[in-house]
């Protein structure tokens, strides 16, 4: 064998084998993991329905065709309550087309449900942030350190899942005073034990493990295991907890806000748009039905894919 | 199975003395207190003072809760300011709506989720299944009072001149009273005497006074009433024990004893009935006693959509409104039942598991 033929030899080999990681990439756990989320169907309507609302809140003004909070007095001949007006079922086109209708302030709803995509998302993004953060902050150092530490804290979350959750959360907006940013501090209190627990059993299980005695025999400090190889280890079932925690955190809010705890008027939230509208249900119901029906989808967007990601990213639950 | 019953009533006791503290704490931190806002920013000094010491408020904060805590245990929940009346008695006269509310909503969220769950389990895999399922995932995703509102204003003027008519509100129609048991059986209670009260905490459970005694009329008139706001409270609960169910059951099914029990020619009905379903419960049983809690909260949205004066609205208005004793005794009361609940469920499991009382 000449020493050409042997380069190309080798050269072939490498060909070969650069081909088959192109065709075969080794499957990752996350590669994984994305492949089983394609394959569900529920989890992809979630991700749809996510996507269509994170893009309305994005081109909120170029969708809407009024300001939300704009009366629209002295513009148009429309009145307060009025019906829903669209020219494809039949409102005469000489009228200006409002899909859901007029609200008690002369406001265009169906500009006002637009925006309202907006407070909704950061109010689940932001509430769902701060619960997973502090959350898996204690739940990580209770079960690291283990000890009084340990003990005292999980009691304490225990007694905060004691209570029901939306009465706790009522108590502590009265505390804190009512409004959207004290609305979320609240949700996120309540919350906060799932995420908590979950992360005090993973890291229980974790530390355990021999990759971490090894970090320790190498003198790594406890911050520095718990940061690089414990938490990284531990998130995957808290993907799952917080993509569902959305849906529950984005309900409640809505909740306390139709309580009036909540985002205030005139601010365009569907809970206080349709709390500040619920004793004209029987005269105009469209002004109750859409805000509503906003919830409904979005909180169903964000359990559909915390579905769909459940089944993905736990093997064990394939069936 | 004793010593397995007394460890879990033990363990209970610390959760509960803690939500009691918590409670005390948070109403504590309330801002604002209760002498201006209830007798008026402009309440003199000597007014708030009198105010304060007629209702322990100026003794120093741990004896506060001292007091409280020996108040709790001897069930003497103090006096509402508001309402210038025992809490006890706001708790005779609110509480039974809510359980019956509760309950009732319990009631067919089992009774329909289950036999959902079971259906779509049998047809894994076909329209039906994952009809249900749809269904089950919009139920879940559900405001509460979203819902009420839109209940009511289908049943209640859109049905207006039906048989399906509904009233939105309220707990008995304008004009219609329920007429307590012992009144009815004529028995002669001492005014003001423990039992009296229990009779008369008994009675204001309308559907089960009125169909114990027979007042047809104002039974259906009290089921009537408590139809729309049980259905937009079970929704929820509804679709997760139906996909519990539904999942408990699948997996159950995989087993081997079941491919045993076909095997041997069991039939299939009774294969699903007595080998598959009640292994399957257990994870049932946990849901819906975790889904009670969940119940309670909605209770206060259902309560305020369908004007029902229940201890979820009355605990809203006294935390809003800064009622500490009613907020105290009305948690405490509302946690103790969710703690014992819990309890049960865990007592539960023992029975259906016998696994667990060797633990």
């Amino acid at each position: 064998m000449t020493s050409l033929s042997r380069r190309e030899a080798m050269e072939r080999l490498a060909t070969e084998a650069s081909k088959e990681v192109l065709y075969d990439k080794p499957l990752t756990q996350w590669r994984l993991a994305l492949k089983r989320f394609r394959g569900r169907k529920s989890g992809m309507v979630g991700l749809f329905l996510i996507s269509m609302l994170v893009l309305v809140a994005i081109f909120a003004p170029l969708i809407a065709p009024y300001e939300p909070n704009d009366p629209l007095i002295g513009d148009q001949d429309v009145a307060r309550y009025q019906k829903p007006c669209i020219h494809l079922l039949g409102c005469p086109d000489d009228q200006p087309q409002h899909w859901m209708g007029i609200d008690g302030n002369v406001r265009d709803q169906y500009s006002r449900v637009i925006y309202g995509s907006r407070i909704s998302l950061q109010l689940g993004f932001f509430t769902v942030t701060l619960a997973l953060v502090v959350g898996s902050a204690i739940g990580a150092v209770a079960g690291y350190r283990g000890g009084w530490f340990d003990n005292i804290v999980m009691r304490f979350m225990d007694v905060i899942l004691g209570f029901p959750s939306l009465l706790l959360a009522i108590a502590i907006v009265a505390v804190l005073g009512q409004g959207l940013r004290n609305a979320l501090i609240a949700i996120a209190i309540v919350t906060m034990p799932g995420y908590a627990r979950v992360m005090r059993a993973q890291v229980l299980a974790i530390k355990e493990s021999d990759y971490v005695s090894a970090s320790r025999a190498l003198g790594a400090s406890p911050t520095q295991i718990l940061l690089r190889r414990v938490i990284p280890n531990a998130l995957t079932p808290l993907v799952v907890l917080a993509s569902l925690g959305v849906a529950t955190a984005i309900l409640e809010a809505a909740g306390l806000s139709f309580l009036g705890l909540g985002a205030q008027p005139p601010l365009a939230e569907w809970g206080s748009m349709l709390a500040a509208y619920r004793n004209q249900v029987f005269t105009a119901p469209h002004l109750v039905f859409y805000p509503g029906l906003a919830i409904m989808i979005t909180v169903l967007g964000f359990n559909l894919m915390g579905d769909g990601l459940r089944d993905a990213l736990d093997p064990t639950l394939n069936r | 199975m004793l010593s397995y019953i007394t460890r879990r009533v033990l363990l209970a006791i610390p959760v509960l003395i803690g939500i009691i503290v918590v409670v005390f704490t948070l109403v504590r931190l309330i801002p604002g207190d209760p002498c201006t806002s209830l007798l008026g920013e402009r309440a003199t000094e000597a007014a708030c003072a009198g105010f304060n010491e007629a209702n322990g408020l100026d003794e120093p904060i741990w004896v506060q809760l001292g007091i409280y805590m020996k108040n709790v245990v001897t069930f003497d929940l103090g006096e509402s300011v508001r309402f210038s009346r025992p809490v006890n008695q706001l708790l005779i006269e609110r509480l039974p709506l809510t359980t019956e509310l509760a309950m009732s909503a319990l009631a067919l969220a089992v009774a329909i989720g289950i036999p959902l769950g079971v259906v779509a389990a049998r047809k894994h895999n076909t329209a039906v299944d994952t009809g249900t399922m749809a269904l089950a995932n919009v139920g879940v995703s559900m405001p509460v009072f979203w819902l009420g509102l839109m209940l009511a204003y289908i049943f209640a003027l859109v049905l207006r001149d039906t048989p399906f008519a509904l009233p939105p509100s309220g707990r008995l129609s304008a004009g219609v009273t329920s007429v307590p048991y012992f009144e009815v059986w004529g028995w002669q209670l001492t005014e003001g005497s423990f039992w009296s009260k229990f009779h008369e905490y008994a009675a204001n459970h309308y559907i089960l006074n009125n169909l114990i005694t027979g007042q047809w009329g104002v039974f259906w008139d009290a089921v009537k009433h408590m139809i729309l706001p049980a259905a937009a409270l079970a929704t929820i609960p509804l679709s997760i024990i139906a996909r519990i169910t539904r999942s408990a059951l699948l997996e159950v099914m995989g087993k081997d004893y079941i491919r045993t029990a076909r095997a041997k020619g069991v039939r299939e009905w009774t294969v699903v009935r007595s080998h598959a379903f009640r292994n399957a419960l257990l994870p049932v049983v946990t849901i819906i006693g975790l889904q009670l809690g969940a119940l309670l909260g909605g209770a206060v949205l259902t309560e305020t959509v369908f004007n029902l004066s229940g201890v979820g609205r009355a605990l809203f208005d006294a935390i809003t409104g800064r009622d500490y004793a009613v907020v105290q005794g009305f948690t405490v009361i509302v946690a103790a039942g969710y703690v014992i609940v819990n309890l049960l469920v865990d007592l539960s499991y023992a029975y259906l598991d016998p696994r667990i009382r060797l633990e």
